[in-house]
């Protein structure tokens, strides 16, 4: 997806004159084929990095920023705040690393708390695309915008690509909806298959589309998959049924600091979001109902 | 002078005189008054000079010179931080015309200058300088030592900073003010913070490098 990223963005730059692009020195290297004052690279300096695209959103460029999820979002996130939204004005946030691209890396390289923190601050817009060809769209539709938009980029992702409005992929009679969020879906319905479940797919996650939401699911039972924190979108799910009696489970990254390096296969089972893992809370989900 | 402080005193009430209070008195009135190429009359025009108030507490006498200055109606000031007024104790660049940032958390002013006075160049506006007013206690913020580095390393001749010291850092400036910002490429100027005509003097650097005006006046606990 960041190569994805790196040409079309490159294209933005040559075509749009009110386009930039900062970074704090992750990619640099991917862009260093582009020469122009609208590339500005600050160097290790993420407060800096997102404080300098809000500036150049004062003169009415529109700047997209771009760099390690945890660093973009965590680290800058007073600036993201205040710098954007404060001052008025907009610009797209695009990171990699997602919640655990680089295991090997550590705690510090692992961001699934991001969709959470931006969903704090009113009118973000967040993709999660979950296929490498979803992203130039995305990315366009996000520059041409005067929205403020995070674009959440992955190296895990599904085996084609979809439309980013939530949508039914695989439809179900009687069981639960089952929402997946962005490389979330091929593992989801490997998870279902030979179930009676309906899946629905979203790579846009805010705003989530939840007039869809109420009609898809008709049987008053979602199952969320997200892939960062578990719960991030369950108060919109609870809001969007408020009016009618419903079940609800979550899936998503735990909360707890695992203390764990390895691949993100291993922390897919630790999280318990491998296929298999997606099918036996499934299961338990079921039995739930079944036996109240 | 005396009619900026009888405007500030319309926000504060009572009034106290005390040096801290007016700190950045001669410094904002020589930037509106002799410095900066804007028009309350067009305050959007894209090729005017931005002053940010990165040092965002206190903005009394800010307003104030908005009001002389004719961006506000001094009337304004008279109903500050109440709550269907749009003067608080933190300016909000959207409620405030002429203001160009929202500020109050420290550390962010300078960066965003930075952007504003990188997108001008980009845009090939070339007569617009960018000036931000910091407090030397605000230097104490992490961010404002990722910008300067940057600014001075890219040569940013379109940006003036100005640093209020009235001598409220909790653990100083060991070297001086001035040095943070020469070590990084910086001109530099030290000056009488009362001094209107010295004040004006160093707000007109001739380089072609990033510029930092330090304006000393008296310490904020004398």
């Amino acid at each position: 997806m960041r190569e994805a990223f790196v040409k079309t963005m490159t294209e933005i730059l040559d075509e749009d004159p009110l386009s930039a692009l900062v970074l704090a020195d992750i990619s640099a290297g991917a862009f260093g084929h582009v020469h122009s004052d609208r590339l500005i690279n600050v160097g290790i300096r993420e407060q800096l990095m997102v404080g300098v695209a809000g500036g150049l959103a004062l003169t009415g460029l529109r700047p997209v920023v771009h760099t390690y999820a945890p660093f973009l979002v965590e680290r800058a996130f007073e600036q993201v705040k205040l710098d954007f939204g404060h001052q008025g004005v907009t610009g797209v946030l695009v990171s990699v690393g997602a919640s655990y691209d680089w295991t090997e890396g550590g705690f510090t390289h692992m961001s699934p708390r991001d969709v959470t923190l931006l969903d704090s601050i009113p009118g973000w817009t967040v993709h999660v695309p979950g296929h490498r060809d979803e992203v130039p769209a995305l990315l366009r539709a996000a520059v041409a915008s005067d929205d403020q938009v995070y674009i959440r980029l992955s190296t895990q992702e599904n085996r084609e690509a979809h439309p980013a409005g939530l949508h039914l992929v695989k439809s179900g009679w009687g069981g639960p909806l089952v929402v997946a969020v962005g490389p979330m879906l091929d593992r989801v319905l490997e998870a279902t298959a030979g179930l009676d479940v309906s899946v629905a797919y979203a790579a846009t996650a805010r705003p989530l589309d939840t007039e869809a939401l109420r009609e898809l699911a008709y049987t008053n039972e979602v199952v969320l998959v997200e892939p960062y924190l578990a719960g991030t979108s369950a108060h919109l799910v609870s809001a969007a049924l408020s009016d009618r009696p419903h079940r609800l489970l979550s899936l998503g990254v735990g909360r707890e600091e695992l203390r764990r390096y390895g691949t993100p296969a291993d922390h897919d089972r630790l999280h318990g979001l491998t296929a298999e893992g997606i099918r036996a809370s499934l299961d338990a989900f079921t039995a739930q109902r079944v036996n109240s | 002078m005396d009619s900026l402080l009888e405007l500030r005193r319309r926000f504060t009430g009572d009034d106290k005189h005390l040096p801290s209070a007016t700190s950045t008195m001669e410094v904002l009135w020589t930037l509106y008054d002799r410095v900066l190429h804007i028009d309350p009359d067009n305050p959007d025009d894209p090729d005017r000079d931005r002053f940010f108030l990165s040092k965002g507490h206190g903005p009394a006498l800010f307003y104030s010179v908005l009001a002389a200055k004719g961006f506000i109606p001094a009337e304004w000031l008279d109903t500050a931080a109440t709550v269907d007024s749009p003067l608080g104790h933190h300016p909000d660049r959207v409620l405030v015309p002429g203001a160009e940032m929202s500020a109050g958390s420290l550390g962010h002013g300078l960066p965003l200058a930075i952007g504003t006075a990188l997108g001008l160049k980009a845009q090939g506006r070339l007569e617009p300088r960018v000036y931000v007013l910091l407090g030397d206690a605000e230097l104490d913020e992490g961010s404002n030592h990722e910008a300067i580095a940057f600014a001075g390393a890219v040569g940013l001749d379109n940006l003036t900073v100005i640093v209020i010291d009235n001598q409220s850092a909790s653990h100083g400036w060991a070297g001086g003010i001035a040095s943070r910002f020469a070590v990084n490429g910086w001109t530099t100027s030290t000056v009488n913070g009362r001094d209107l005509d010295a004040i004006e003097a160093a707000l007109t650097p001739l380089s072609r490098r990033p510029h930092a005006v330090t304006a000393i006046v008296e310490p904020k606990n004398a």
